[in-house]
């Protein structure tokens, strides 16, 4: 077993912040499990062979493993000296999760999750996926277990993001398109929940952000952490000390819980969650429910959503297929309310100015969802000290987005 | 808090050695003139308790029929406003036939828990089922249901084991909704036995009437059932019946009526047979 990186236990203990969430899922009054009756058998057991698995050291050491030879872990922190000198700030660190298999952060889960899978004996898993790299990450793992992988996608998402979908079935997924509602993530989700309501006996649903019933945001972001802790270890390593603030983008909010976690009890690290404005939170046109939603119940928990007087869920907009849902994991719901985190908004133009910053300085292409971080990065580094650290969780790569880049261009490939 | 409706008419049913037919339509789908003709239809037709669906945006646990009586509903403006001024129109003419709101949580809780109780106790509404809002979730919700003199009706289902059973039992009020698959709405057919064995477990735990829903298609289907429960739940099929007259009034309510009585007829039949 690789000891230079994730020998940490998945969940770390001994303060109120880290340690929740509660038994029953709550991080204060958001998360719980929301769901039908049918499904509240089939979460108490995922909850039990989880608990069960994660202090199991033989899981752990496989776990570690595939991370190691598979993913490709520990992902380089890497000093971005070019683009630091240009902004003329602080030093910014870019967290290469995009150097992943699979080009994402997604893989780190998937892998967790389907390892449990097996554990239960599930030969099917199904996903529900928006940008599709949720949906390739768990195809992936799927055709490296041999199990059977079903992915319900929005059929508008399924236009946008062709290149993902026609991987996902190379890799012997089924890709299911969803035509209900406004035919994205959400209605992807839910597609997901009614078929895993339907085939609970032989299926496992592989959620794929730190959202959905409980356990699935304490499970899904204790497999993110390994972000966070190699982070950690890696800034102390080559600058010496910890980052002043870290940055990253929030959909559902699984690659900033993953960096964030392991920064919870260290007071003085500024942690960033960076949501999708859109064309602008004033135009409504945004996916931004921590910024300008309100609390409510969707997908099995309780959180910020964008939803209407009546409660009904709203449409979200952004450039960014992976941003563009209208509710966010509980755990950045409870970190916003509780003051530990902050949350801002960066738009859809704003984020494609920093996918063409970081290429042209770089030579990194980013993922659209990453490129919001970015952008937020653009906009602090000039405000702080050249002694200063800022890191930037790069959750993906770009190259899945080039399509959505050109055409916003008006060029035609 | 006088009598409910719904345990009235329960022990109406008792009384009559009949079994209850529970009908459930979405509100507002295709309009609201529509859902209150059909509300009225069904009762002509046999129907003893009126389930009326508020529409959400994210219906997870329903499958294809349902959602789109949801989206029709919510293209039309429904709001879970309008459905409790639907209630106030339906008890201008009847002041019996129990009315159970179900849906999901989340209008529900955007309105306010308390505001939502008042409002629907003040227009006649009798009972609440709140598809994702298990008892585990439910303490603050359930008080305001109590305090309005709402039933709190919940669902169990064939993955609830004893000790769920027993939890939900302890908290449910008017009668229990036995989820005869495990599925969607108008999804898969039930096995008769597994039902019949799951209905000795609840009954061994509430004296309160047991309702079956989820894949009731047909008269047939609500025959077979009716022995085993005190009620019988359908859904979809009138749902469909809806969907497929297409937004006109008279042929809607007589469709209704018309699949109404023959579930009516057939739960009698098997009753006295």
């Amino acid at each position: 077993m690789n000891a230079t990186h994730n020998s940490a236990p998945l969940a770390d203990g001994g303060n109120a912040l880290t340690e929740l969430p509660d038994s029953r899922g709550h991080f204060g009054p958001y998360g719980g499990k929301f769901v039908s009756e049918t499904l509240m058998g089939p979460l108490a057991a995922l909850d039990a062979a989880y608990q069960r698995h994660r202090i199991d050291p033989e899981f752990q050491a496989e776990l570690d493993h595939d991370l190691t030879h598979y993913v490709g872990r520990p992902s380089p922190l890497y000093f971005a000296e070019r683009w630091s000198r240009e902004l003329g700030g602080a030093q910014i660190y870019l967290k290469r999760e995009d150097l992943n298999h699979t080009g994402a952060h997604k893989i780190n889960n998937t892998v967790g999750q389907a390892l449990l899978a097996r554990r239960m004996n599930k030969a099917r898993v199904i996903a529900e996926t928006g940008a599709g790299q949720h949906g390739v990450a768990t195809a992936t793992v799927a055709a490296r277990f041999g199990m059977q992988c079903r992915v319900y996608m929005g059929a508008s998402d399924i236009q946008r993001q062709s290149i993902n979908v026609f991987r996902m079935k190379l890799l012997g997924a089924e890709v299911t398109p969803v035509y209900s509602g406004s035919k994205t993530l959400k209605d992807a989700l839910n597609e997901a929940l009614r078929d895993w309501v339907s085939n609970v006996d032989d299926t496992f649903y592989i959620i794929g952000t730190v959202a959905g019933p409980h356990p699935y945001p304490m499970m899904v972001r204790d497999f993110q952490a390994i972000i966070g802790r190699e982070t950690r270890r890696q800034c102390l390593a080559q600058a010496g000390r910890l980052p002043d603030t870290i940055v990253a983008c929030v959909g559902g909010g699984s690659n900033a819980m993953g960096i964030f976690y392991p920064f919870l009890t260290d007071a003085n690290v500024e942690l960033i969650g960076v949501e999708a404005a859109g064309d602008g939170i004033e135009t409504g046109r945004h996916s931004a429910p921590l910024n300008a939603g309100a609390p409510g119940v969707l997908h099995g928990n309780r959180t910020y959503l964008m939803q209407d007087d009546d409660g009904q869920i709203i449409e979200t907009h952004s450039v960014s297929a992976g941003l563009d849902y209208p509710g966010v994991g509980p755990e950045h719901a409870w970190l916003k309310d509780s003051g530990r985190a902050r949350y801002v908004a960066i738009t859809d133009t704003e984020a494609l100015d920093a996918f063409r910053a970081l290429t042209l300085t770089e030579g990194i292409m980013p993922a659209l969802e990453s490129s919001h971080a970015l952008a937020y990065a653009a906009k602090l580094a000039p405000r702080m000290r050249p002694n200063q650290i800022l890191v930037v969780n790069l959750s993906g790569r770009g190259d899945k987005d080039i399509p959505t880049v050109a055409a916003r261009a008006g060029i035609s490939l | 808090m006088t009598t409910s409706r719904i345990k009235q008419r329960f022990a109406d049913l008792r009384q009559h050695d009949r079994k209850g037919l529970v009908t459930f339509i979405t509100a507002g789908d295709p309009t609201p003139e529509i859902t209150l003709a059909g509300m009225h239809a069904l009762v002509r037709g046999g129907a003893d308790i009126i389930e009326l669906g508020v529409p959400f945006s994210d219906p997870m646990a329903d499958g294809p029929i349902i959602q789109r009586a949801s989206e029709r509903a919510l293209d039309g403006g429904m709001t879970l406003r309008k459905v409790l001024a639907l209630v106030t129109a339906f008890r201008a003419t009847d002041q019996t036939t129990p009315v159970v709101l179900m849906g999901y949580l989340n209008p529900i809780e955007r309105m306010g828990y308390t505001e939502f109780s008042r409002q629907a106790a003040a227009v006649g509404v009798d009972g609440v089922l709140t598809v994702d809002l298990p008892p585990e979730e439910a303490a603050s919700c359930h008080a305001e249901f109590e305090r309005a003199g709402l039933d709190h009706i919940y669902l169990l289902a064939p993955t609830s084991d004893a000790t769920r059973i027993r939890a939900v039992c302890e908290r449910a009020s008017g009668f229990v909704y036995y989820v005869s698959v495990k599925g969607v709405t108008g999804g898969k057919t039930f096995a008769t036995d597994e039902v019949a064995a799951k209905i000795g477990e609840i009954r061994a735990a509430t004296s309160l009437p047991v309702g079956v829903g989820f894949g009731v298609k047909s008269a047939a289907t609500a025959a077979a059932l009716a022995p085993l429960c005190d009620a019988v739940i359908v859904g979809s099929a009138l749902v469909e019946i809806i969907e497929q007259n297409q937004g006109s009034i008279a042929a809607t309510a007589q469709a209704l009526e018309g699949f109404a009585a023959g579930l009516r007829s057939a739960l009698d039949a098997c009753h006295t047979a």
